[in-house]
């Protein structure tokens, strides 16, 4: 039995934030957030019971995220917004690092390399969604983002240690 | 490189979060979505969930009938689209204060029945027909109801009654003058009895 949507939004509704937040950043992050509950709102009753609601709530948001971009036709600032964050984030999945340190590794990447890395590594987002939003191929996407890790490899040795996921 | 996004949480979520809720619940009232809302009232006898389709009110549960478990079985039984959404409980929860301070005799808001079908909804239906203070047996409600052999269905009909308080089973007594049993315990039929006797 399908449990009430209250609940799908009480246990994902921070995910979600975060995916549009990294997106677009923290303003049009509300907007996105709201249609992403939204159209799953009008699709719950549809959904199988033993789906995995934060995936198709995350896919939703990817999906809802982009569209913004497309329709406001202007350029995120997802990192900039990160470092205010990092001040609670208990952990980065880098042993020993300060987690502060890391995002201001990340947000000292040029511009292309930077919003690379949030999004496939931070969002989630395949290389060839990122293309759609940057511009550009799928190929350079991922190039970006290579560069990127390679940049953060160098200027923060901690993040070395971990393998980044492809 | 492992940023999970579990780690990006940032101090002021749960007020944004909050708010988004809010805005959410508004947003699909206005585009027809919200086919269950709730909340919670604190009175008397307890924390009272209230629950209500576009119709009217649907649900009014006690806490000993825990909210958690109410919600899934209207989510299994009416639709899964629920949310915490108080507005469209706004005159709902007002009444009930008011019933609650000894200020208010009938409610009057608009009810929908779909949780009870055929002889329990037709109970249900006439059991307002008893007013503020008085009290009816069980076998006069059957024959209020045409069925004067139906004692036991009447007691059933009370017991599953899906909005106490409002429809008043608490006013069904067993013939012998004790006051029977109660969706939310004999203690608090007592108390409403009270609280009407007092008026």
């Amino acid at each position: 039995m399908k449990q009430p949507f209250e609940k799908v939004v009480e246990q994902n509704g921070g995910a979600v934030l975060r995916v549009c937040r990294v997106i677009l950043g923290a303003h049009d992050a509300e907007d996105a957030w709201s249609e992403t509950f939204l159209a799953a709102m009008r699709a719950y009753p549809d959904l199988p019971d033993d789906a995995n609601a934060e995936a198709w709530l995350v896919t939703i948001a990817r999906r809802k995220a982009i569209d913004v971009l497309r329709a406001r036709k202007r350029h995120p600032t997802p990192v900039g917004e990160i470092p205010e964050a990092s001040g609670v984030a208990p952990s980065l999945g880098v042993p020993g690092a300060e987690d502060g340190d890391l995002w201001q590794a990340v947000a000292a990447l040029p511009a292309k390399q930077r919003q690379a890395v949030a999004y496939h590594y931070v969002a989630g987002l395949a290389y060839a969604e990122i293309a759609e939003i940057l511009g550009g191929t799928s190929d350079a996407a991922r190039r970006a983002a290579a560069d990127g890790v390679k940049n953060l490899r160098k200027n923060y040795p901690g993040a070395a240690r971990e393998g980044a996921p492809s | 490189m492992n940023m999970s996004l579990n780690h990006l949480a940032s101090p002021d979520d749960a007020s944004t979060l909050s708010r988004l809720r809010d805005r959410l619940g508004l947003e699909a009232e206005a585009e027809g979505l919200l086919d269950i809302a709730y909340t919670t009232i604190d009175s008397p006898v307890g924390t009272l969930l209230l629950a209500a389709t576009p119709r009217g009110l649907l649900r009014v549960a006690y806490d000993t009938e825990d909210h958690d478990r109410v919600l899934d079985t209207l989510a299994g039984r009416i639709s899964p689209r629920v949310l915490r959404a108080p507005r469209r409980l706004d005159a709902a929860a007002r009444e009930l204060d008011e019933y609650f301070g000894g200020r208010r005799r009938v409610f009057d808001l608009p009810l929908d029945l779909s949780l009870s079908a055929g002889f329990r909804q037709l109970v249900q239906r006439h059991l307002p027909e008893i007013g503020y203070g008085q009290t009816r047996t069980y076998g006069q409600v059957a024959e209020l109801v045409g069925n004067p052999r139906a004692v036991r269905a009447v007691g059933t009909a009370c017991a599953t009654n899906p909005l106490p308080v409002v429809v008043p089973c608490h006013r069904v007594l067993r013939a012998d003058g004790a006051v029977g049993g109660y969706i939310g315990g004999s203690d608090v039929k007592k108390a409403l009895l009270r609280l009407e006797a007092a008026a």
